[in-house]
């Protein structure tokens, strides 16, 4: 009887895997298309954000070049790293993840590898646009109008397809992670179609055009890449520790309050601007009410993580996975704190700030896609990565870059943010103070880019053809021995 | 979890209230905005027109944005009034004409609301857009060279030519400021919001 119900099991798990590799090849394509050329835009990216930042201390550097001017690459450098790295990066992730929980096949599969191909177009499009000088100067809605809409056309297909895998599900529970990807693949669209045609149409006037622009440059961070990033964290914590998320209503908890507070929290951007003080308090409110799902999430992660710390020595996803859930805690809590007028009235419009969104994208975000990335890649593409040195040299050039430029710029911001509002003060003997510090930002991102480029090429071995199939999972430490051998 | 409409519905409205709160409501609250007559029976803000608003596109363009903000803070709330960086703080009223407002969210460089009032000379404008630190020594601003022509001769230069401090060698260098410098020069010299209004008294 029971060696029955073993071979039962059995059979169900070894349906379950070849399920679990069905869906897997049915992301192939699309969901590898977007991830290799979220890489290429990150490494664009980060080569844009050198020459922006070698500028602001070295203004001499290549400035005869007018579509190379410090006002035309530092908004083509966060459009390649939000639409080009960060956007393309998670719409890999989110299909695939859905997929994954929905138990269903990924749908669309031309049409979204399309979708791949024109959404690289826009962004390419609206780069050079910008570099051309035909930016918007509208912070985050910088591409031009005909190349938003492009973008905004296609992201309707991601859409539709996850709508498809939801419909099609073979599971009646609803995990946590996929709530959040919901909440990405609706909001998205939502905020980007109305900030470009309010803004760009001049639907609305006057600073109710900068609130558009706050309300919509906030929720992009909040609403799109902060619930993929949580969703991969969600999905990866489980599975590599094997262990349930230690709470339900802690989950449900912290998704709603963010659905809630999030949206109402982005004119804490104009904090002391030319707009209604009730429309400033409310952005205030909103960030500080943020507090809740930010403490929610943060017990929930810590809680599941707790006594398996050890497994950050062996796990490359489980490392990454954690750096980016522990900058989520941390930048969250700073983001609230930022959002205080008392705070706020000094380093508002100081380095510090540009210091805390990257705390955001990078050190929380694009940690946990490249989490993501480490965990999904061999699984779709049946190769593993071939060295486990390589990943750990990504690791910690992004970590201590990261480390680096936070430091530098908090510091500098602050202190900028002082001596900005001490009228005695020279205007230009803050500018000189700040200087040295603009000087480690470029050394962090000479670290980080660094990084970046190893990771390029080692996805580059992984998708050659000819590169040596590897055996066993890449591991830190001596593991990989260990486990090629049992 | 399992009910999924539930969801969707939940994730809509969130996003929807926060549009009608934040978006709709400032819009309905501020459409009234009039511009006001100033002493002379000027009405302010001045719409831009001709030059200035070719400037203040090429101010787009360039990206002057990402390094100078166009607001000024209320007195007790920075020390924006003290730097002389305005007479009065920034109102909503100032920006009924702009499409975008360009407010901006870095003091990278000084703010520049009032920039036409606080720096009136176009040749100083013109030197410091060519070479920052001829104006202000210890500047980060990317020089804009690629806005000018320069020349060497001395003689038989146009009547818009400035000279640049003489070199070492006593070389005299001119340079003869294009179209979109001088279109630049006239927007931020139209930079002025001192002029009073109810919102501050």
């Amino acid at each position: 009887m029971e060696r029955k119900a073993q071979a039962e099991s059995a059979a169900v798990d070894r349906d379950e895997v070849l399920r679990r590799a069905e869906i897997d090849a049915s992301c192939r394509l699309p969901v590898m298309a977007f991830f290799a050329s979220s890489v290429v835009w990150l490494v664009v990216g980060s080569l844009l954000a050198l020459v922006a930042s070698w500028k602001l201390h070295s203004p001499g550097f290549l400035a005869d070049f007018s579509w190379l001017t410090f006002g035309r690459v530092r908004p083509a450098h966060l459009t390649v790293v939000a639409y080009g790295w960060a956007s393309m990066a998670g719409i890999g992730a989110l299909l695939w993840l859905e997929a994954r929980l929905c138990r269903a096949a990924l749908p669309l599969q031309g049409l979204l590898l399309g979708a791949c191909a024109l959404w690289n177009v826009a962004v390419a499009g609206g780069t050079i646009e910008i570099l051309a000088g035909r930016g918007t100067s509208v912070e985050w809605l910088e591409i031009p109008p005909f190349w938003a809409g492009l973008l905004a056309v296609v992201f309707l297909l991601v859409t539709v397809a996850s709508m498809m895998m939801f419909a099609a599900r073979r599971v009646s529970h609803i995990y946590v992670s996929q709530w959040y990807l919901f909440g990405a693949v609706l909001w998205f669209p939502f905020l980007y179609v109305m900030a470009n045609w309010l803004i760009h149409m001049n639907v609305v006037r006057g600073v109710t055009q900068a609130a558009t622009n706050w309300w919509f440059a906030h929720n992009v961070l909040g609403l799109w890449l902060t619930p993929i990033g949580l969703a991969a964290v969600y999905y990866l914590l489980p599975k590599i520790l094997g262990v349930p998320i230690y709470s339900y209503h802690l989950s449900l908890l912290g998704f709603w309050t963010l659905a809630l507070f999030y949206n109402w929290a982005g004119t804490h951007h104009l904090i002391g601007g030319p707009l209604p003080a009730w429309l400033v308090t409310v952005g205030v409110v909103g960030s500080v009410m943020m507090l809740i799902p930010v403490a929610t999430v943060a017990i929930n992660h810590h809680m599941t993580t707790k006594g398996h710390f050890a497994r950050l020595k062996e796990s490359p996803t489980l490392r990454f996975t954690v750096f980016g859930a522990m900058s989520y805690t941390a930048v969250s809590v700073q983001g609230s704190l930022t959002a205080l007028r008392s705070v706020n009235e000094v380093v508002h419009f100081t380095h510090y700030t540009v210091a805390h969104a990257h705390l955001g994208v990078y050190a929380f975000y694009s940690m946990a896609v490249w989490a993501a990335m480490y965990y999904a890649i061999p699984r779709l593409t049946g190769r593993e990565w071939p060295s486990a040195r390589l990943i750990a040299v990504h690791f910690w050039c992004a970590a201590v870059g990261m480390a680096l430029y936070w430091i530098g710029l908090t510091w500098a911001g602050v202190e900028q943010g002082l001596q900005m509002n001490d009228a005695d003060v020279a205007f230009l003997d803050v500018v000189r103070y700040t200087v040295p510090y603009l000087w480690s930002r470029s050394l962090a991102g000479v670290l980080m880019t660094a990084g970046h480029l190893v990771f390029a090429w080692h996805l580059l071995r992984v998708l050659l053809p000819g590169e040596r199939l590897v055996r066993g999972p890449a591991l830190f430490g001596r593991r990989r021995a260990a486990e090629v051998a049992s | 979890m399992s009910r999924a409409p539930l969801l969707y519905v939940g994730i809509l409205l969130t996003v929807i209230a926060s549009s009608l709160g934040l978006l709709t409501l400032p819009e309905r609250q501020l459409a009234g905005l009039e511009p006001v007559m100033d002493e002379e029976g000027v009405a302010r803000p001045v719409e831009p027109g001709g030059a200035v608003a070719e400037g203040r596109e090429l101010y787009r363009s360039l990206g002057c944005l990402y390094c100078h903000s166009q607001q000024v803070r209320p007195e007790g709330f920075g020390a924006d009034l003290e730097r002389g960086w305005g007479e009065r703080r920034t109102v909503a009223r100032d920006h009924i004409h702009d499409r975008p407002p360009l407010l901006g969210t870095m003091r990278t460089g000084p703010d520049l609301a009032n920039i036409g009032a606080r720096q009136p000379s176009d040749s100083w404008h013109y030197l410091h857009l060519y070479e920052p630190t001829v104006t202000s020594p210890g500047s980060i601003m990317p020089p804009y060279r690629f806005l000018f022509e320069e020349r060497r001769q001395v003689l038989g230069r146009p009547a818009d030519a400035l000279e640049l401090p003489a070199q070492a060698d006593g070389t005299v260098r001119v340079i003869v400021p294009r179209p979109e410098a001088k279109a630049l020069v006239a927007y931020l010299g139209s930079l002025d919001h001192g002029y009073a209004v109810p919102e501050v008294p």
